[in-house]
């Protein structure tokens, strides 16, 4: 009675295994595939971008925050300032404009500007766009939030195949030890031997890359409801009679506040006031931490931008701290070259697992009898 | 230990070695730099580790 009841556990274990693989294959290894060049996408980008730019004082002094806003102004009359953001590897200060704060992204006007001397900074070489297909296709394959979406769940299928796949391994492997290859045997068993070899050491990463992967899929509701719920918090807090800025103060001096409000931090992103990632009154001045784990924690700090005042800082919520922390853990690009390196390898790890499970069952599909059936769990 | 439960401590053993091995790998380089950039590699190492020796050893 107990061996039956195991036996019809196993075959629904197996049931699981065969669907949540089935369903998801096809676009996990789309995923795997798009992935692989992703990994070194820094590095494509630098060899195919070659920059020959430097900029006019290297080691200078830098000009205000307020002097290059100038040279933005003066290079799109007429538009007012929208985003300013911050090169890591050179001092360039790039300034997105528009007609409006409320201006759609195809209507914005992005610059760049050196920050020893305000002089304009040529735009970076597109690189024909491959690799910007290769995201895309990645991220949502051209579908947008429902694209999205969409993969993460075929996300949470692979963490259902991966658990299940766990649970069926044990009937196989019974009668083997750890590593077993019988290359010499069918190929359906020498691919069995593979799939499951493959697939039982790369358990903790793809579950690790596939958990983030799902996290980032839910970046834009997440990135949605941290803007609704800061806003939301900072309205309960403000007069009433909060309006927008009738003259801008110092960005330069908003900067420097708001750096000396958090300490150690480095600063990443400014949004101006009306836009859509601050308020109608404020500067949102964006800083990051400064470890490979701390730098993709960002905290807000809003300073009215009609008196310069201090207005508050505000930690990320538990929510938008996962995403951030998601998105090392996925892309690999926290450990230097070598850690892309393993992480291309279990990559290729991961396609060989996705493709030989076809293939067993295929082969299975086309023999009908199975010619390796599990060992029964029960047969003490 | 009855039966059932030694041979699942065999054969999950090893594979509970390289996930806990992968996950240090996975978490040392996020929280520093440096030596634990190394760690990291060593960690992630370990399942490609695994799968070399099983290639060359235990072809059967």
């Amino acid at each position: 009675m107990t061996m039956m009841m195991r036996q019809s556990t196993l075959r629904a274990w197996l049931f699981v295994h065969k669907w949540t693989s089935l369903i998801s294959t096809l676009f996990l290894l789309m995923l795997c595939v798009t992935g692989l060049p992703l990994i070194f996408h820094d590095e494509i980008d630098a060899a195919f971008g070659e920059q020959q730019w430097a900029p006019a004082n290297p080691g200078g002094p830098l000009l205000s925050y307020d002097d290059i806003l100038a040279r933005a102004l003066e290079n799109r009359p007429g538009e007012v300032p929208l985003f300013m953001s911050f090169d890591i590897d050179r001092p360039v200060v790039n300034v997105t404009t528009g007609l409006r704060p409320s201006s759609p992204e195809s209507e914005m006007h992005f610059a760049s500007f050196d920050h020893t001397s305000g002089a304009l900074v040529p735009p970076h070489e597109p690189d024909g766009g491959v690799m910007h297909f290769i995201l895309q296709l990645h991220t949502d394959m051209f579908l947008g939030l429902p694209g999205m979406l969409f993969l993460g769940a075929m996300g949470v299928l692979l963490a259902a195949s991966v658990v299940s796949g766990i649970v069926v391994y044990a009937p196989f492997m019974r009668r083997h030890d750890f590593g077993v290859l019988r290359v010499n045997r069918s190929p359906r068993v020498k691919w069995l031997d593979y799939h499951n070899l493959l697939g039982v050491v790369t358990v903790a990463w793809v579950l690790v890359v596939g958990l983030t992967g799902v996290i980032n899929t839910l970046a834009t509701p997440i990135l949605d409801l941290w803007k609704y719920e800061a806003l939301r918090d900072l309205t309960a807090q403000q007069d009433a009679g909060a309006t927008a800025p009738q003259q801008m103060s110092s960005l330069h001096d908003a900067i420097l506040r708001a750096e000396a409000a958090a300490p150690g931090m480095t600063l990443q992103f400014v949004a101006f006031p009306g836009g859509s990632f601050s308020t109608d009154r404020h500067f949102a001045i964006f800083l990051h931490g400064e470890t490979p784990l701390t730098t993709h924690l960002i905290t807000p700090v809003l300073i009215d931008a009609e008196t310069g005042a201090f207005d508050g800082l505000r930690d990320m919520p538990w929510y938008a701290k996962a995403l951030s922390l998601s998105k090392p853990l996925h892309f690999g690009d926290y450990g230097r070259l070598p850690l892309k390196i393993l992480w291309a390898l279990l990559d290729l790890a991961a396609i060989v697992i996705l493709a030989s499970g076809v293939y067993l069952w295929l082969a299975k599909a086309r023999t009908l009898a199975p010619i390796e059936a599990p060992a029964p769990m029960a047969a003490e | 230990m009855n039966d059932r439960e030694s041979s699942l401590v065999k054969t999950f053993a090893v594979p509970a070695v390289i996930a806990a091995l992968s996950s240090v790998g996975l978490v040392a380089a996020l929280i520093g730099d440096g030596a634990l950039d190394f760690l990291s590699w060593l960690g992630l190492g370990a399942p490609i580790v695994a799968v070399l020796w099983a290639l060359t050893q235990r072809r059967a």
